[in-house]
């Protein structure tokens, strides 16, 4: 059932063109995604970063190119594809009717697994969820959404992940449980497309970065690379002050490096 | 293939289900509507009305029941538009599940809610003094009459469901569907209205769908009448079906 082909790059992309009326979204987009990594996307509103995670994701057929996941070409193998993949839109896509493992058990239904009372239980577990676990989506705060959201994506294992702007509308405290989660991911093996609007955010997470603009992929680099592209860093003198995001980290108690993915239960319940 | 279809569809429509019985508000506003007409026509117009039958509650009914589905469907668009506003709609697209059962667990849903709120006004009408000597047979044809009528309204709700912008252009849609059974031999019969208007009340599907309803529940002989209603029912439904699966494919491609 579950689609283990890989030979050569998890994502692979070539040509990619896309228009919507008169306006060109994409117009020839090339890249590779190495299995197990994590690649941002980075580009600003209307760069075209939704258009390929929706070609890649079979939601939206290309004009022109082609592209593969998981060695399988989404216009041809689309069926194979969505076994392979799992995909976390840009507005957390949980049903705020039902509970959070609700949710939850209902995707492990979808995908056919067994026992999927367990396996909602072990990813509330994992993503600090327990507690909330039996309460409505619509009380949960936007990291929780977020976390649940992302924990959905992740039953059956998929070997591909996209998260598209996963972090867009969030605190800083959601904001780094996200990160927390993402780089989690990553550990187990599962390569990630991001997208993300947040030139700090790719820093943070992103093994390889690629910059899309206009709809076409300017630079693609690791980050050590796209930093030699400028002349050589200078040193100078600064006094290094707190930013505001470490001041109110460190007022509302989440910790800026280490982040506690369990910080949200002493600062959620005001809902 | 198709046994994935038949457990994914089983999946989401329990899922789709859960909603109605956590707002069971939308159960009772779509019978709240038909419920104050009725009481409205039976007990205020009522009187002064000459139906030629001998209860105007019996008369009534089968056109308040229209009213019912017409109005209860809007709640299968509110609701298919809030999954795609949501992103949950995509979501389950990028699964590995068979695509259509996301839009046939919401025509499912919208057929358990629809009869839920149906029953409700029956209930009320038996209460108001509705009289009939109809056996079970004869209510299993009215209810198949009723289910062919949701689906075919329902296939129609799914258009405004995939495509609406707002969450009220989703419901919008079924406001001249309530409308309808105004015109037609619902409330009163057709022989009064003007050339141009009776013309239209005598040949729109409502007075047939009502008229075929109306002569089971009194046990008269039902005539052509049924299959005219039938024919309307199966007509409405292939062509709202097949333009809602032509939206649903320009969404996906």
């Amino acid at each position: 059932m579950t689609a283990n082909q890989v030979q050569g790059p998890a994502i692979h992309v070539q040509g990619l063109e896309k228009s919507y009326k008169e306006l060109e979204a994409l117009r020839g987009v090339d890249f590779d995604v190495a299995p197990g990594s994590i690649f941002a996307l980075l580009g600003s509103n209307g760069a075209g970063k939704t258009t390929v995670v929706k070609i890649l994701s079979t939601l939206l057929k290309a004009d022109a190119g082609t592209a593969s996941v998981n060695g399988f070409d989404v216009a041809t193998q689309s069926a194979d594809v969505r076994e392979s993949i799992s995909l976390t839109g840009q507005f957390a896509a949980v049903d705020e009717i039902l509970s959070g493992r609700e949710n939850l058990v209902l995707v492990a239904r979808l995908r056919h697994l067994k026992d999927p009372g367990t396996i909602a239980d072990g990813l509330l577990e994992r993503f600090a969820l327990t507690d909330a676990g039996a309460r409505r989506v619509s009380t949960y705060s936007g990291g929780m959404r977020r976390r649940l959201d992302i924990a959905m994506s992740l039953i059956g294992n998929p070997q591909v992940i996209f998260l598209d702007e996963p972090t867009t509308g969030l605190d800083p405290q959601g904001r780094i449980e996200v990160w927390q989660a993402v780089k989690e991911l990553a550990g187990h093996g599962t390569t990630v497309l991001l997208t993300t609007q947040y030139l700090d955010e790719a820093e943070q997470l992103a093994d390889r970065i690629a910059i899309l603009h206009e709809g076409r992929i300017i630079v693609n680099g690791t980050l050590t690379e796209l930093k030699q592209l400028l002349p050589p860093a200078k040193v100078e003198y600064v006094e290094k002050q707190p930013t505001l995001e470490d001041v109110f980290l460190a007022i509302v108690g989440g910790s800026g490096q280490g982040g506690s993915a369990d910080a949200d239960s002493n600062n959620d319940t005001d809902k | 293939m198709t046994t994935r279809f038949f457990g994914d569809t089983a999946v989401l429509t329990g899922r789709s289900l859960r909603h109605i019985t956590r707002s069971l508000d939308t159960i009772i506003t779509t019978a709240i509507t038909p419920i104050a007409m009725m009481l409205l026509f039976v007990y205020v117009f009522g009187g002064a009305i000459v139906s030629g039958s001998d209860s105007y509650v019996n008369y009534l009914l089968p056109g308040i029941l229209i009213i019912t589905i017409a109005s209860g469907i809007s709640y299968t668009a509110f609701r298919l538009f809030l999954d795609m506003k949501s992103g949950i709609f995509e979501r389950f697209q990028s699964m590995p599940i068979a695509r259509s059962s996301v839009l046939w667990a919401h025509v499912l849903t919208s057929l358990v809610a629809n009869l839920i709120s149906v029953v409700v006004v029956v209930l009320v009408a038996l209460l108001m003094g509705f009289r009939s000597g109809a056996g079970v047979l004869v209510w299993l044809a009215v209810a198949g009459i009723l289910i062919l009528f949701t689906l075919a309204l329902t296939w129609i709700a799914v258009i405004p469901g995939l495509t609406a912008k707002s969450a009220d252009g989703a419901s919008a849609f079924s406001y001249p569907l309530i409308f309808l059974p105004f015109i037609s031999s619902a409330f009163v019969p057709t022989d009064t209205m003007p050339g141009p208007v009776r013309a239209f009340a005598e040949n729109q599907p409502v007075t047939f769908i009502v008229n075929a309803i109306r002569d089971l529940f009194t046990q008269q002989p039902v005539g052509t009448d049924i299959w005219i209603a039938l024919a309307w029912c199966v007509g409405i439904l292939i062509v709202a079906y097949t333009f809602a699966m032509v939206t649903y494919r320009r969404w996906i491609a």
